[in-house]
């Protein structure tokens, strides 16, 4: 396994791995068989085959439309396919599942409380016992950078800011798969930097991302392994490096030379 | 015009003079008022965020019900609750008609759908943003429910302000179901409606300049509670 690229710069925060009941089997390997998911007529996911079962760095990639947002979407079970099977370790993506899993979307949305209850709600949700929960927010604070605006509100936050306290919060409940769908589409090079930092920590330790992104940049960074979608299907997988050395498919070089846009 | 300044004088020395039977009439005025929006939070909040929430067959019917009810004429309102409550009425037994209790009913009736429809926009607008976070949290529904009420808890205060300027200055419901007995019933505007026909403009205008000023307080109240809200939570 290589290291993530922007290990070195991370922050090295007291946050323990994802901490798994001693009885409870990890919820890798994921098996997605014929994943099809279409709305009004209109197929934007189809025969989709995928396994996960190594705790790298995955980023989808692939020209707006085809299907990146929706398949994490369908992984994460807040959408149910229209066609084929998902399973984390056998089970479907239900309540159980997600709650083992965190999801960080390309708007942050924060609740109308303070960064720290941001986090402690989270928590809570997660079933951590209280007296952990606010121990455990301002470790992903320090890590994240965000101590110093622990009170304050966190929609008054900046943009980069809100996008870390996203991250953060989905840190902060130890998941063992982390879905980003483009976590810095709308953040500077700086922000988006300090967000990278902490997926790079988060991955080291040891949870499976799943990132998709449009940032070619940010693919090279950070990908372990590609996974090149168009059209809903997913035309590609390989090592990142073996990737952007030289796709495969004719759509992957067509893209990668930025000649394809949807 | 000799009148009509005798009367603001007359006014002015009740208030000032704190007026044992104006204070009586005002503090049961803000009692009935108070605790009819309390009764109307209590059905209304959860009403409207399960009306946000939740798809089912006849929603669409539902809401447009509750938005025409926030416009229910309150000497229709009164009058349903007089028949309810009346002895022969299903609801006689328990005696409660020419009571504050009567009153408390009537402006509840008035109220609940003021704050139901205005916590289902409000909780629908956030519900349609928090969704997919909330589920991704693996929130139970109750729960979900219940953050959305606290996150646009600024909009359904300024909802509940808004039911109790309906209910402190509504007068066709309470004197129905109330009466307007002397120390029992009498609250503002019934004493107002009264005291105006008796001529005794001083006591009447005395309590109009009260609630003109409750009304002024209110609505600066909800701008306040907006403008607090914008700034710290951006919402």
């Amino acid at each position: 396994m290589a290291p993530s690229a922007a290990a070195g710069s991370a922050p090295v925060p007291e946050i323990a791995a994802p901490r798994r009941a001693a009885t409870a089997p990890p919820i890798l390997p994921l098996a997605v068989r014929g994943l099809g998911y279409s709305a009004d007529g209109a197929s934007l996911v189809s025969d989709l085959n995928l396994d996960i079962a190594d705790t790298r760095v995955h980023v989808l990639v692939g020209p707006n439309g085809a299907g990146k947002s929706l398949t994490l979407r369908l992984l994460h079970g807040l959408l149910a396919p229209t066609a084929g099977t998902i399973r984390w370790n056998g089970a479907p993506p239900d309540r159980r599942v997600r709650l083992r899993q965190a999801m960080v979307f390309q708007k942050p949305v924060l609740l109308r409380r303070s960064v720290l209850a941001n986090l402690t709600y989270a928590l809570r949700a997660h079933g951590v016992p209280r007296r952990e929960r606010h121990q455990r927010a301002r470790a992903v604070l320090d890590a994240a950078g965000l101590s110093a605006v622990a009170g304050r509100a966190a929609r008054v936050l900046s943009g980069g800011e809100q996008q870390r306290l996203a991250v953060a919060r989905a840190w902060a409940v130890h998941p063992e798969v982390l879905f980003l769908d483009e976590p810095t589409a709308n953040l500077d090079p700086a922000a988006t930097r300090m967000v990278e930092d902490m997926i790079a920590a988060i991955r080291d330790q040891g949870t499976a991302i799943v990132l998709a992104t449009h940032d070619m940049g940010q693919a090279r960074r950070l990908g372990e392994e590609v996974l090149f979608l168009h059209r809903g299907r997913l035309r590609e997988r390989s090592d990142a490096a073996a990737f952007f050395a030289g796709p495969q498919s004719p759509a992957g070089r067509a893209y990668l030379a930025g000649r394809l846009l949807a | 015009m000799d009148d009509f300044g005798a009367a603001f004088g007359d006014a002015f020395r009740l208030i000032l003079a704190a007026d044992p039977e104006l204070l009586a009439i005002v503090g049961l005025s803000l009692r009935v008022s108070l605790t009819a929006v309390a009764c109307a939070a209590l059905i209304g909040l959860p009403l409207g965020a399960l009306l946000a929430v939740y798809r089912f067959p006849g929603r669409g019917v539902v809401v447009v019900l509750l938005n025409a009810l926030m416009g229910l004429p309150p000497v229709v309102a009164g009058l349903l609750i007089y028949l309810l409550l009346s002895r022969a009425g299903p609801l006689g037994e328990l005696g409660l008609l020419f009571t504050p209790g009567a009153m408390v009913i009537a402006q509840t009736v008035l109220v609940t759908p003021i704050v139901a429809a205005l916590t289902r926009q409000t909780v629908a607008d956030l519900f349609a943003e928090y969704d997919e976070q909330l589920r991704s949290l693996a929130v139970p529904r109750a729960s979900a429910i219940a953050t959305l009420i606290w996150d646009g808890r600024y909009s359904l205060l300024t909802a509940l302000l808004a039911g109790f300027g309906r209910a402190i200055a509504e007068v066709g419901a309470v004197i129905i179901v109330g009466g307007n007995i002397n120390h029992v019933t009498r609250v503002m505007t019934t004493t107002i409606a009264l005291e105006t026909s008796k001529g005794n403009l001083g006591l009447a205008l005395g309590l109009g300049v009260i609630l003109l000023t409750l009304a002024v307080a209110v609505n600066a109240a909800v701008m306040g509670l907006s403008n607090v809200g914008a700034q710290s939570h951006g919402a």
